[in-house]
């Protein structure tokens, strides 16, 4: 491929460079923004005489003695019991990841291991569930789940967004499934293994890359997760997303905007780690199913 | 694998989404068939030294006693669906017999509250796929020609967009574009009109939104083509710069053709998403001049003590029909998959 003629010209190089530049720019900058600012007061975050103010901080050395505080963090931290949200959230995330992955491996695997043709309208059916915008779910759940006197409490909202994760689940780990030689635990099962120990001793220690995959989108859903959260959960129990909506929508948290922002900082922060190790995995899995074409 | 392992294999899973997600789907269209109890109204006759009166009063106990026999309401039919908020049967016929021109007709069905919702969510959907679309792919296509150690941090930085919530993805655009913040600010000094605010007028509202869902949407095409760009076949495009064909016509002659099946499922999965478009209204604060269909539902069921799950229900109805149409061709798509397979 590194014929002469397909070495880029320096004109390509340079509006490629540059046009690169300007569309991480728009992606990364919002981010940084907010993360630096978060460390003002509100009077220079929403600056009304000039926004250099949120990047120099002049107000909020005044009001604090220090060109960048970290009080909105504190204040929301302690006083806006954002404890309580991401406390919330890590046992949500935790559970949904670890459910729907011992739900949908199970499935999965019978799904890819099964050749009747009732394992294809499952399938179909799944992408149909999968479809379904998530308030139209909700707006099912809420009166039954009155009448139940479910609704507000933690298992509640976890098993709802594991069942919604399941037909995502289900489609990776069956298109990943696929990949696994048949030959694998059909050797097993002659040599007298039943389907479940087939399952348990000879895919499951090759299974971890596709299930890693699928557990990262399954704690996306759930920990960005604002719909149902916000619906079925009781003020006490949010978390981090409604939270945050919380914060901007009282009256008694309006002095605090700023807790908002800080909040934003602290719920986007953990999850940029977690994708910057996982990146490949985060990718292989957007691309399934999508590039065979 | 037979019948009964693949069942004990397939029923947690199985069950959950019925549980889940097929009934609640029954029980919304169970709602949309009920309308909230009417208040009971008593009469009682009050007197005071200067006569008497009769006074109609709600009558609290009859209506909580009545609430309790049916906790989801009277059944109304399809009643709901033609209401006021819905579909507006009613009103339509009577724009139609007194407005004198068509514009005037139009005019006053957008402003009925269920078309107004479907004219921004369908708005939303076809502005923002194509830029989504045309810009990932340039953004594939730039990415793949750098080398590789730039190549890692550089897709880290242009897929954060997707990665955050979008209510967090939007609130963080709309600090920015207050009037007092950086974007805004800017935005003022540039059009020179201390007043411009992007919040100030629908069409300005609606602009950031799809600009927002162009923003928020990108990354996802981009990781899509990124990937299917690297199964180009190199075979033809040597044979194409031998023949003398310049980098632009390689690409459209070559890379562009291979990519088509990969950009129509982009075009599918993003009409679908943004189809449900919420968070970004709320994010924006745009509930006054932008609502879509999702919103609608999370409006009737957001209050405590009163939601409206009849209304509810009705609008999920009409979400999922709408859905249903967007969802064909995927299917359509995935079944003649299955049978190239088999």
């Amino acid at each position: 491929m590194e014929s002469k003629i397909n070495r880029y010209s320096k004109q390509l190089i340079l509006i490629n460079s540059l046009f690169i530049i300007l569309w991480l720019v728009v992606s990364v900058f919002p981010f940084i923004w907010t993360f630096w600012g978060s460390f003002k007061v509100k009077a220079d975050f929403f600056s009304r005489a000039d926004w250099m103010f949120a990047v120099t901080g002049v107000n909020t050395l005044i009001e604090t003695g220090d060109t960048s505080t970290v009080k909105a963090y504190v204040e929301s931290w302690t006083e806006g019991e954002f404890w309580k949200a991401t406390l919330n959230t890590i046992i949500i995330t935790v559970s949904v990841v670890t459910i729907s992955l011992f739900l949908g491996t199970l499935g999965a695997y019978a799904l890819s291991r099964s050749t009747y043709k009732y394992t294809f309208w499952i399938l179909i059916a799944a992408l149909i569930f999968r479809a379904m915008p998530h308030i139209t779910l909700v707006s099912g759940y809420l009166f039954p789940f009155f009448q139940l006197n479910v609704w507000g409490i933690l298992p509640t909202t976890i098993i709802v967004l594991v069942a919604i994760n399941q037909p995502f689940t289900l489609w990776l780990l069956y298109s990943f499934f696929k990949t696994v030689p048949k030959e694998l635990d059909e050797s097993a099962l002659i040599d007298g293994c039943s389907y479940f120990q087939a399952f348990r001793y000879v895919i499951m220690p090759v299974m971890w890359p596709g299930v890693i995959t699928a557990g990262l989108f399954s704690m996306m859903l759930a920990y960005n997760d604002f719909t149902v959260t916000s619906l079925l959960l009781n003020q006490q129990n949010y978390t981090m997303v409604p939270k945050i909506n919380a914060y901007l929508g009282t009256i008694e948290h309006s002095g605090n905007y700023m807790w908002a922002v800080s909040s934003v900082v602290s719920a986007t922060a953990p999850l940029f780690m977690i994708i910057m190790f996982f990146q490949r995995q985060l990718i292989s899995g957007l691309t399934a199913g999508a590039v065979k074409g | 694998m037979p019948h009964k392992t693949f069942f004990w294999f397939f029923f947690p899973s199985g069950l959950a989404m019925l549980l889940f997600i097929g009934l609640p789907i029954i029980s919304s269209f169970f709602q949309s068939l009920h309308i909230e109890p009417e208040q009971i109204l008593m009469e009682v006759e009050k007197c005071d030294p200067f006569g008497c009166k009769t006074e109609t009063k709600v009558d609290i106990e009859a209506t909580t006693k009545l609430q309790e026999e049916q906790p989801l309401g009277r059944f109304n039919g399809l009643g709901t669906y033609g209401d006021r908020n819905h579909l507006a049967f009613e009103e339509i016929k009577e724009a139609w017999r007194n407005s004198s021109s068509m514009s005037e007709f139009i005019d006053i069905l957008l402003n009925l509250p269920f078309y107004k919702a479907l004219l921004f969510t369908l708005t939303f959907c076809f502005a923002v796929t194509p830029p989504v679309v045309v810009l990932g792919f340039i953004v594939a296509l730039s990415i793949n020609t750098l080398t590789k150690s730039l190549k890692g941090p550089t897709i880290f930085g242009v897929i954060l967009p997707m990665i955050v919530t979008p209510l967090i993805g939007s609130l963080v655009l709309f600090w920015m574009i207050d009037a007092k913040g950086i974007l805004g600010a800017t935005i003022q000094y540039l059009f020179d009109d201390p007043n411009l605010s992007l919040k100030s007028s629908s069409q300005l509202t609606w602009i950031t939104l799809i600009i927002y869902g162009i923003w928020h949407n990108t990354p996802f095409a981009f990781v899509v083509f990124y990937a299917a760009l690297q199964t180009v076949p190199q075979d033809p495009i040597e044979a194409a710069i031998i023949d003398g064909a310049s980098r632009y016509e390689r690409v459209r002659h070559i890379v562009i053709p291979h990519l088509y099946p990969v950009a129509t499922f982009i075009i599918l999965i993003c009409l679908m998403d943004n189809f449900r478009v919420l968070e970004p209204i709320i994010g924006f604060a745009a509930e006054g001049v932008a609502q879509s269909l999702s919103w609608m539902i999370y409006n009737d069921l957001r209050s405590e003590n009163k939601m409206l799950f009849g209304s509810a229900g009705a609008t999920s109805m009409l979400t999922i029909i709408g859905v249903a149409f967007l969802l064909t061709p995927v299917l359509i798509r995935t079944w003649r998959e299955f049978r190239t397979e088999r």
